[in-house]
């Protein structure tokens, strides 16, 4: 008998005018759509096309292809952040974050819109677009990623931001960013401002510091680059400074926010930054990363806590204030998980499995979740933390005696593979995510 | 390879046609296992189905019992690496034989 694909047996079936045996080649899990209490064809709206979204929408499509996948991203290109330090430090281009979403539609058969989802209606199972459609949903996955507390710090507000960039959403912040550093004079001062926690990237302004001091180790080597911290500890801490000793002698300095008072104000006309001290601290460029919340549309959908991140079931990402909504990736309380790509991604797959199990009505699998966040300290020197976890009374939880960070002690040639191994990441989660 | 079944074209069953969808996908569907679960998390370093674009080795495809011992010698410390023996230590035995054999079927 000659085998058929999928798209010639519906031509075969649009020529026979028939609707046939499609039970026979609709996977196990589809068929199990005739099950009581299974939702034939149901229809899943995600909000937000990044690292939670993209992931959810795909596996969402490989577990289930019955159900009717519409992903609506405001953006036409994905500019990830995730190597967008690479951008900063010279060793990469912005086309090379760059990444559209073509594999989603064509490989996987998810319906992508690019708009803005401007409100949620939870009651009717509505979202509405600025385009002024509506889409129905029977499950809405909400991926929104971060927005920043502008009324945080005075002195700094979205404005502000495109002369003193936050460079924490990759696109035109990180080009403003990069383009400052370029006309920086040799001999020049860098601050970068880091929030206190929880925000999006725990190692990330430090593996920034590292790629934008190997940036001005070769091109403005006379330069200095000062990191006036929120906090008085930070992610992977001991090994970054073991390889700014090592790579950049002389050139980082870390102040704690106990010891520097954190930041009281911003006068960006004189790029100085003051403490709460009122002490001035003077720069020629000026990173500020500002306290973050979830997203806005997760404010607006009323999906928020008082902290103003999103509370969920963190066995199936269901939101615990609206039922039928889902939230994952950065937005989310996900435990001990970090706000990471890698953990948006891992939280995708969950919560796919969660809907792919809830419109079959069969039972999901007990939940893994795995992160592991790869940093930059120089070209060819890698470092890396990661975590497997589980849910342990209904709390995301890091598996006991497993994970961790790179050891202290590694030789070069260590560094070195995880150096490479972070780009491998990069190539892999890129295609894992939107391919 | 499921969609490459042979497909017998017979009689009207319009409740499974309703719950085709259109927008058809092109790759394989994946079973909701437990398998699965623990597997997909492999996939943002070592690529879909194990199947690496890039630096990280591909997993997709190996033997069962070449994942199964690999996984467990970056358990135990026999085999060392960069980040593998932080990962492996995570999982129990049973746990490593259903993703050895995820990724040996090429998903
Ligand atoms: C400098 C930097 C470096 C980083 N490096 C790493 C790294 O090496 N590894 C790692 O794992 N993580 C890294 N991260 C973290 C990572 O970028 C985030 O954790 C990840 O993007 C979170 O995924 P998400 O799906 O929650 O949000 P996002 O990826 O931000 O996606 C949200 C999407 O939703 C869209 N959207 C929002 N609201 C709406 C709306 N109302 N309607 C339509 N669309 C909407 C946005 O346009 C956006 O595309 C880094 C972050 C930074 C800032």
């Amino acid at each position: 008998m000659p085998r058929l694909s999928r798209r010639r047996f519906l031509e075969l079936l649009g020529q026979a005018g028939t609707l046939s045996a499609l039970s026979l080649v609709l996977p196990p899990l589809a068929r199990a759509a005739d099950k009581p209490g299974a939702k034939a064809s149901a229809r899943v709206v995600i909000v937000g096309g990044g690292f939670g979204g993209a992931t959810c929408a795909k596996y969402l499509r490989r577990f289930a292809p019955d159900i009717h996948v519409t992903l609506i991203e405001r953006d036409t290109r994905f500019i990830t952040c995730p190597f967008s330090n690479t951008v900063l430090g010279g060793l990469n281009d912005m086309d090379y974050i760059s990444h559209d979403y073509s594999g989603l539609q064509e490989h996987y058969g998810i319906e992508v819109v690019h708009d803005s989802v401007t409100e949620v209606d939870a009651a009717a199972k509505r979202v509405s677009l600025t385009n002024g459609g509506k889409q129905q949903y029977d499950a809405l996955v909400v991926s929104p990623g971060i927005d920043f507390r502008w009324d945080a710090i005075a002195g700094y507000d979205e404005k502000t931001a495109e002369s003193v960039p936050h460079a924490w959403k990759a696109g035109t912040q990180t080009e403003t960013l990069r383009r400052q550093l370029e006309a920086m004079p040799d001999g020049g001062v860098v601050i970068i401002a880091p929030p206190g926690n929880p925000f999006r990237c725990p190692p990330g302004p430090y593996e920034r510091a590292s790629m934008i001091a190997y940036y001005l180790k070769t091109t403005k080597p006379r330069s200095k680059l000062l990191i006036l911290d929120a906090k008085d500890k930070f992610s992977k801490q001991p090994l970054f400074v073991q390889g700014w000793e090592a790579l950049y002698p002389g050139m980082i300095e870390w102040i704690g926010g106990s010891d520097w008072g954190g930041i009281g104000r911003l006068d960006a006309a004189n790029r100085t930054l003051y403490s709460t001290f009122d002490t001035p601290h003077k720069a020629d460029v000026i990173n500020l990363i500002p306290p973050q919340k979830a997203g806005a549309i997760a404010h607006a959908a009323g999906l928020v806590n008082a902290d103003g991140w999103c509370p969920v079931d963190q066995r199936t990402f269901e939101s615990t204030l609206h039922k039928d909504v889902y939230v994952i990736g950065d937005a989310s309380v996900a435990g001990q998980m970090p706000k990471s790509g890698f953990a948006a991604n891992s939280q995708g797959k969950v919560c796919a499995a969660a809907l792919a199990a809830k419109f079959h009505a069969i039972d999901m699998p007990e939940p893994s979740y795995v992160n592991t966040c790869y940093s930059l300290v120089g070209p060819e020197y890698g470092i890396s933390v990661a975590g497997v976890y589980r849910l342990v009374d209904g709390e995301i939880k890091s598996v006991e005696k497993s994970g961790g960070v790179s050891p202290i002690d590694a030789d070069r040639q260590f560094r070195q593979t995880e150096a490479r191994y972070a780009v491998g990441w990069y190539q892999s989660i890129v295609s894992d995510s939107f391919g | 390879m499921r969609p490459n079944q042979p497909v017998p074209i017979i009689g009207l069953v319009a409740v499974a046609a309703l719950s085709w969808n259109p927008l058809q996908a092109e790759t394989d569907p994946i079973e909701l296992t437990r398998g699965a679960m623990l597997s997909n998390s492999c996939a943002a370093c070592h690529g879909t189905d194990g199947n690496s674009p890039g630096e990280i080795p591909s997993i997709g495809g190996k033997s069962a019992r070449f994942i199964e011992t690999a996984l467990q010698e970056y358990r135990s410390g026999k085999r060392t690496g960069t980040v593998m023996g932080r990962h492996a230590s995570a999982y129990s035995d049973e746990e490593i034989r259903l993703i050895a054999e995820f990724f040996a079927h090429g998903k």
